[in-house]
């Protein structure tokens, strides 16, 4: 399943980055490759962006983008 | 940006005697690190210049540098930006990849390098390492932030990190800076020692760094090599870094359920806006009445000291008009930037950027924009240098275009003496709502609503392109330290009162000569004649020789000549020579306004002198008031759209690299505010105000 339509509050494991985005080499860069894991912290009060716990630091990022990564629940 | 010049001297003393002449040129080091692990903190500790420190990704957006305080050699300091990877994805992280590659002009490649590492966060810092090492320069780590690391139940092995990596490890809080000395001694003794050889050596088959900051645009990272490079940084960790606590449910997150919470997030938002504007116009009062005091004194002084006549009217109608009016409103920008100082460093302004990203998305921007444009209330020219951090050039642009329409603190002292003079003091709810804080809140208001169509139009015409991402760091909420909000607060004060000595200070000076000569000895025969027929007293007569003085000046020729333009906005020519006169800076307005009405040296807001003087000013030709409500709101209007600030246009310039752009800023935002300020004197007049 990707990111972006995960529920708020779990636990994921990246299975997938897709490549096909000039964005999706800095995701990575900044953690969130194959094997990571990630928990889905909340989605902002309007719905969008997203704030996701990567290893040892927090992160925010857009349904747009968090649709690059494909997960699996923990 | 201040200046970086006076530590240089220092670093000339220090040299050793034992090294030769040649040896005295300062060795280049450069400071780099992911954004958000206290790196600007490290650079002011090691350099003890007193820099703007945040925490939130991407404040350093300059390329600092100062002398390293008690090194035994001479070495030069470099603040790079924040980066998570030397394949640059921003401007930002080009600068640094530039610098480090010895292409910026007028900076040599650096002869070694410290990295921050945030100890609290060690893996993905490794990452940025993994590629440091791959350059094959001196290497000194930078383990910083043991103290949050500890409190988060990581403990960290420097020693073994040390072996492992191959280069020193020292464990440093760079906010305290008695704990970086060895941090100074590693640097040195690793100058000339041989390049880093790791126990566990970075990935092989990768693209080395080394090979990648060699060129412009490199080849990006394939998913393997990323991959690889974690991998790596997981072996080094793997025993050095230990987890006494899993990670997650720390205080931090406790506090991010409550304040990004759907409801209780945006209330939260909601106060500290109000809190803010509260505390600015309600908190600095007691403040101001403290500086207005000191500067009657001295007018009081001067006075006293001086003959009437040529000096006592450049002292006090000139220096201490402009100056003193000005330095009036220093309590007011005091309390801005703590507040935003402290919402910085305790980390809160990267979650305002996080809830309204949202908003922000139908106007081309992210939630990143949010926070220069924030901090354009303050002042735009700030705003606009912090907007570097914006990666996505489009949305970068737009972001400068629209920093000039938020009210900065330049506007509040036109905003503080219109509202005084003719908003009517009403007041419910026991004082907690007020009319005229309701006034002001609606001239902040004007330049937001305003901005949003602006940001619509250039984001489908000139600017139109791919909407922008919104990929931020959130760092952990901390205690925000004092030091640093009391030094960004000290450094605003200081840009501000020098801004006012100099640009402010030079544009009165000019305005009061304008407005002083040339003195024609006729006017005086003139008035006196005059004065005969009527039978004036001597106060009569005094003011109208001045009125007379002024009208046929230099200055009054001006405003005279563009009245006709001026008219349909009720104003007269006294308000355009003010316009005029405001061009440098938009404060200049208030001692202008000081001048024109006669009041020689106390144009002091706060007093009432001024603002019962404005109040007393009449049209020459009818003697009917010259500020009626409808004139007074048009002219606030007009200064909350228009774009009188030299300063921010020379930056539009800088930053955009195009001369313009801050030309279509200064056209379109008068053509705006004169529009704007006509439509509101228009209905004002029509509603029977």
């Amino acid at each position: 399943m990707s990111l972006d339509l995960a529920k708020p509050g779990t636990r994921f494991r990246v299975t997938g980055v897709r490549t096909d985005n000039p964005l999706s080499r800095r995701l990575m860069e900044m953690g969130l490759i194959c094997g990571a894991e990630v928990h889905l912290l909340r989605r902002a009060p309007l719905g969008d962006p997203l704030q996701l716990r990567v290893g040892d630091y927090e992160l925010s990022l857009r349904s747009t983008e968090a649709a690059l990564l494909d997960v699996t629940r923990l | 940006m201040s200046s970086r010049q006076p530590l240089a001297a220092q670093a000339a003393g220090s040299s050793d005697p034992a090294d030769n002449h040649h040896a005295d040129a300062p060795v280049i080091v450069a400071l780099v690190g992911n954004p958000n692990t206290g790196k600007t903190a490290l650079f002011n500790a090691l350099t003890g210049f007193r820099r703007h420190v945040a925490n939130y990704a991407g404040v350093t957006v300059d390329v600092a540098r100062g002398p390293i305080r008690r090194a035994r050699r001479p070495l030069m300091l470099v603040d790079l930006p924040g980066t998570y990877s030397l394949v640059a994805a921003s401007p930002d992280e080009k600068i640094l990849c530039d610098a480090l590659a010895g292409r910026l002009p007028g900076q040599p490649a650096p002869v070694a390098i410290i990295a921050v590492v945030d100890a609290s966060n060690p893996t993905r810092n490794l990452y940025l390492i993994s590629q440091l090492l791959e350059i094959g320069k001196p290497l000194v780590i930078a383990l910083n932030m043991i103290d949050i690391a500890e409190a988060r139940g990581i403990v960290i092995d420097a020693g073994e990190l040390s072996r492992r990596l191959g280069v020193p490890v020292v464990p440093v809080v760079a906010v305290r800076p008695k704990t970086v000395p060895p941090l100074v001694r590693a640097v040195e003794e690793t100058l000339g020692a041989p390049a880093p050889s790791p126990a566990i050596p970075p990935p092989q088959g990768t693209t080395s760094a080394r090979g990648r900051l060699a060129c412009t645009s490199p080849e990006p990272p394939t998913p393997d090599e990323v991959q690889a490079r974690y991998a790596w940084a997981s072996r080094v960790l793997d025993g050095v870094a230990v987890r006494h606590r899993p990670s997650g449910s720390t205080w931090s997150e406790r506090l991010d359920r409550v304040l990004t919470h759907r409801v209780y997030g945006a209330l939260a938002l909601a106060l500290v806006l109000y809190a803010l504007f509260y505390a600015i116009y309600a908190g600095a009062a007691p403040l101001m009445d403290l500086v207005d005091d000191g500067i009657n004194l001295v007018g009081r002084a001067a006075e006293a000291l001086l003959p009437a006549g040529f000096a006592r009217s450049l002292v006090i109608d000139g220096l201490l008009a402009g100056v003193g009016g000005v330095v009036a409103f220093l309590p007011q920008i005091l309390i801005l930037f703590l507040f935003i100082a402290v919402l910085e460093d305790c980390g809160y302004l990267a979650r305002a950027a996080f809830m309204v990203d949202r908003l922000m998305r139908p106007l081309g921007l992210s939630g990143r924009a949010f926070i220069p444009l924030l901090s354009a209330f303050a002042c735009a020219v700030p705003a606009i240098m912090g907007t570097r951090a914006i990666a996505d050039r489009r949305e970068r642009v737009i972001t400068i275009l629209l920093a000039p329409f938020m009210s900065c603190s330049a506007r509040l002292p036109i905003y503080i003496l219109l509202i005084g003079a003719f908003v009517p003091p009403r007041q419910w709810l026991g004082g907690w709502v007020r009319l005229d804080a309701l006034v002001m809140l609606a001239m902040y208001l004007v330049g937001v609503v305003v901005a949003i169509p602006v940001a619509l139009v250039l984001r489908h015409t000139v600017l139109a392109g791919p909407d922008p991402t919104f990929l931020m760091e959130l760092p952990s909420y901390k205690r925000p330290g004092l030091r640093t909000v009391v030094q960004r607060m000290t450094h605003a004060g200081r840009s501000f009162l020098a801004r006012a000595g100099t640009i402010i200070l030079l544009v009165n000076l000019v305005v009061w000569a304008l407005g002083y000569f040339p003195r024609d000895p006729r006017v005086l025969r003139q008035v006196e004649q005059q004065r005969l027929a009527a039978d004036w007293d001597g106060a009569t007569f005094e003011s109208q020789l001045a009125g007379a003085y002024l009208r046929d000046s230099y200055l009054g020729r001006l405003g005279r000549a563009i009245e006709p333009a001026i008219r349909p906005l009720g104003w007269d020519w006294r308000i355009g020579i003010g316009v005029i006169a405001s061009f440098p800076a938009r404060e200049v307005i208030i001692a202008t306004l000081g001048t024109v009405a006669n009041l020689g040296a106390d144009a002091d807001v706060e007093t009432g002198s001024l603002r019962d003087a404005v109040r007393r000013m009449t049209h020459h030709d009818t003697g009917r008031p010259l500020f009626t409500l409808p004139v007074a709101l048009s002219l606030m209007v007009f200064f909350a759209l228009c774009a009188q600030c030299a300063s921010t246009l020379v930056v539009i310039g800088r930053e955009t690299g195009s001369w313009a752009w801050p030309v279509a800023s200064f056209v379109g935002m008068t053509t705006l505010a004169y529009a704007a300020a006509w439509a509101v004197s228009a209905t004002a007049s029509a509603c029977g105000l």
